[in-house]
């Protein structure tokens, strides 16, 4: 295979990738305005989040109904260690992640060898003590006051805080993690972790030791939530323990169901309503939101969830597919 | 702590871990004829006391309030039920929970909708002048509220052993498939189950609303404990709910008075990750819990 022929493969490959990469990495390039481009960094981070819970609930069937418990461990790590202790923000996003990491894989080894509602009902319970601990530990948290002056990351002098070079930090990154969730799930990990979903005795009699995998997906979540967590808290340097209640958690699993469990790709789109759809009603009402995410997320459990075999398709997909049958006929 | 704040705190944690016990009752009425947990749970005790509020605004009799929420609540347990937990039966533990999650979602917003933000009260059901009891002071509501939570255990207590439809729910709640062969009406011990439940989660709502008050955000986290203290007693035994709500109760309270109110909402949810990572089929929970 020549060099170019290469070349055009890879390109064919990961067209659409590359084509989401080249129109968001480019849009400071043309957008300037601050209050768009804070709503796009908000959805680089939600991205992250959402992309932990797709693989978990989407690859291997499991429910955490606790991410927000680890966004609020990024963002709160990231501001003790840097306002209090004095660390540098990059090693305190590091940090963060690590204790989110231990945190998930302490509370995630004894509950996913459990089958049916034990993760969600642990995920569930450590969301509210992490909130319960964010207002009462008034000594490291200031309470409801939240916490003030977060720094903002810089690479050698350069610094990170501003609309436009946050946008490509951020996109950058969510950019990663969406390419390495793709990767994943193409490969064997992803393969064993749809095996187990589909029936875990299965898997295991073939090879697959699922409760390991479980684990490491869940940790590999808690991960980008805490990472993504940590970015928010830079690029606003205020953060308040009501922004990571189990009402957070239950939004980032309505973004990912709206796009899809198939593929990952559906975090994306999920993300997309996650972050405009607020916006957009909180023209008319603010209270709106949660009510229409909640009929959103029964409307399609009802009607769409297993109607094939297959996992909830999310709206998107169902779109093009009515779209087809509209088009055939 | 003096034996006086002891037997104080003791009776404050027997108040909420009736309502706790109640809440916890209707988790496993439900798991036990569905096979499905409703995080929308404390909303319908949410909702009982709300509408008992309304109600009372509109003049009718405290009795008549607490009939009243307790009929609404049961009859919109029943509509949700056939809206979002029927179409469900049959497609698994993912979709039930998020349809649920998402109904307490949808549950709470109307709530706030329509009652708005503030927290309301009812008077207590008679009186307010407190009970001197060996150097503790009780509140004649917290009378009514045991009252009531020991009558509704004990009457489901007879009406599940010794009537025909009784039998029948319990056999639906061993094996549905089973219990559809003898000629049992599934869907009807569904339906009875849900408003059975709703019935239960308002009446208390209603008791606990003139002690603690209420609004549209009670639910989540009463729910929560039900489900804390289902979990605690063994999630599907009727039995082990009301245990695990008063040990839940008690526990919690004995923690306030040794530990720091502050801490009062984590104790639940402490408890909840010690059952699931040591005993997950509860202290009485019958059905061993599969591992994979």
């Amino acid at each position: 295979m020549s060099a170019l022929t290469r070349l055009t493969e890879y390109l064919r490959r990961h067209a659409v990738f590359l084509g989401v990469g080249v129109v968001v990495m480019t849009i400071p390039a043309y957008l300037g305005d601050t209050y768009y481009l804070s709503i796009l960094a908000f959805m680089a981070t939600r991205l992250m989040m959402a992309l932990g819970l797709s693989l978990l609930l989407g690859q291997a069937g499991q429910i955490s109904l606790g991410q927000a418990a680890f966004v609020g461990i990024g963002a709160y790590g990231a501001a003790i260690l840097t306002t209090k202790v004095g660390l540098d923000p990059w090693s305190s996003m590091i940090l963060a992640a690590f204790i989110s990491a231990a945190i998930a894989g302490l509370v995630g080894m004894p509950t996913l060898r459990l089958s049916g509602y034990y993760l969600a009902m642990a995920t569930l319970g450590v969301n509210e003590i992490v909130y319960i601990l964010l207002v009462q530990l008034k000594s490291l948290t200031n309470g409801t006051d939240g916490i003030t002056g977060i720094p903002t990351l810089s690479v050698g002098g350069l610094d990170l805080g501003g609309p436009k070079a946050y946008h490509l930090l951020a996109w950058g990154l969510a950019l990663l993690m969406l390419r390495f969730s793709l990767n994943l799930t193409r490969g064997r990990v992803g393969r064993s972790l749809r095996a187990l979903h589909r029936s875990e005795t299965a898997a295991q009699s073939l090879g697959v030791n699922t409760s390991y995998r479980k684990v490491q997906v869940f940790v590999l979540a808690a991960v980008f939530a805490s990472i993504a967590g940590s970015l928010d808290a830079y690029y606003m340097h205020y953060i308040s323990p009501e922004s990571y209640n189990v009402t957070f958690s239950v939004i980032l699993i309505t973004g990912v169901i709206v796009g899809g469990l198939r593929t990952v790709w559906g975090a994306l789109w999920g993300t997309v309503v996650i972050v405009l759809l607020p916006e957009l009603l909180k023209r008319l009402n603010d209270d709106l939101t949660n009510l229409v995410f909640g009929l959103l997320l029964i409307f399609i459990m009802v009607f769409w969830h297993g109607r094939s075999k297959r996992m909830t398709a999310g709206a998107q997909e169902q779109g093009v597919r009515v779209w087809r049958r509209l088009w055939r006929s | 702590m003096t034996f006086d704040q002891f037997l104080q705190y003791v009776f404050s944690g027997i108040t909420s871990g009736s309502v706790y016990a109640l809440t916890a009752l209707g988790f496993t009425l439900v798991f036990n004829a569905t096979q499905v947990i409703n995080f929308a749970q404390g909303q319908l005790v949410m909702l009982g006391g709300m509408s008992a509020v309304s109600l009372y605004r509109a003049g009718v009799p405290l009795w008549g309030c607490f009939l009243g929420g307790v009929a609404i609540v049961s009859v919109l347990a029943v509509m949700f039920e056939r809206a979002a937990v029927r179409p469900l039966l049959h497609k698994g533990i993912l979709a039930q929970v998020i349809a649920t999650v998402a109904a307490s979602f949808v549950l709470e917003t109307l709530a706030m909708l329509i009652w708005g933000r503030d927290a309301v009260g009812l008077p207590p059901f008679s009186g307010d002048k407190p009970l001197a009891v060996a150097g503790a002071t009780v509140v004649p509501q917290t009378l009514w509220v045991v009252g009531l939570t020991v009558a509704i255990v004990s009457a489901l207590q007879v009406f599940y052993r010794s009537s025909l439809f009784g039998k029948a729910v319990r056999a639906c709640s061993v094996d549905a498939t089973a219990a559809r062969l003898q000629g049992i009406s599934y869907s009807r011990v569904v339906t009875f189950s849900f408003a059975l439940t709703g019935a239960i989660s308002a009446a208390a709502g209603v008791m606990i609303t003139p002690i603690s008050f209420m609004s549209y955000h009670s639910g989540s986290l009463l729910g929560l404990k039900g489900f804390a203290a289902a979990t605690l007693g063994g999630l599907g035994s009727p039995l082990g709910a009301v245990l695990g709500g008063y040990l839940l109760g008690l526990v919690e309270a004995l923690g306030v008075g040794l530990v720091s109110a502050g801490y009062k909402d984590a104790i639940a949810f402490v408890i909840l990750l010690l059952v699931l990572f040591l005993r997950p089929a509860g202290l009485l929970g019958l059905k061993a819990v599969r591992e994979r």
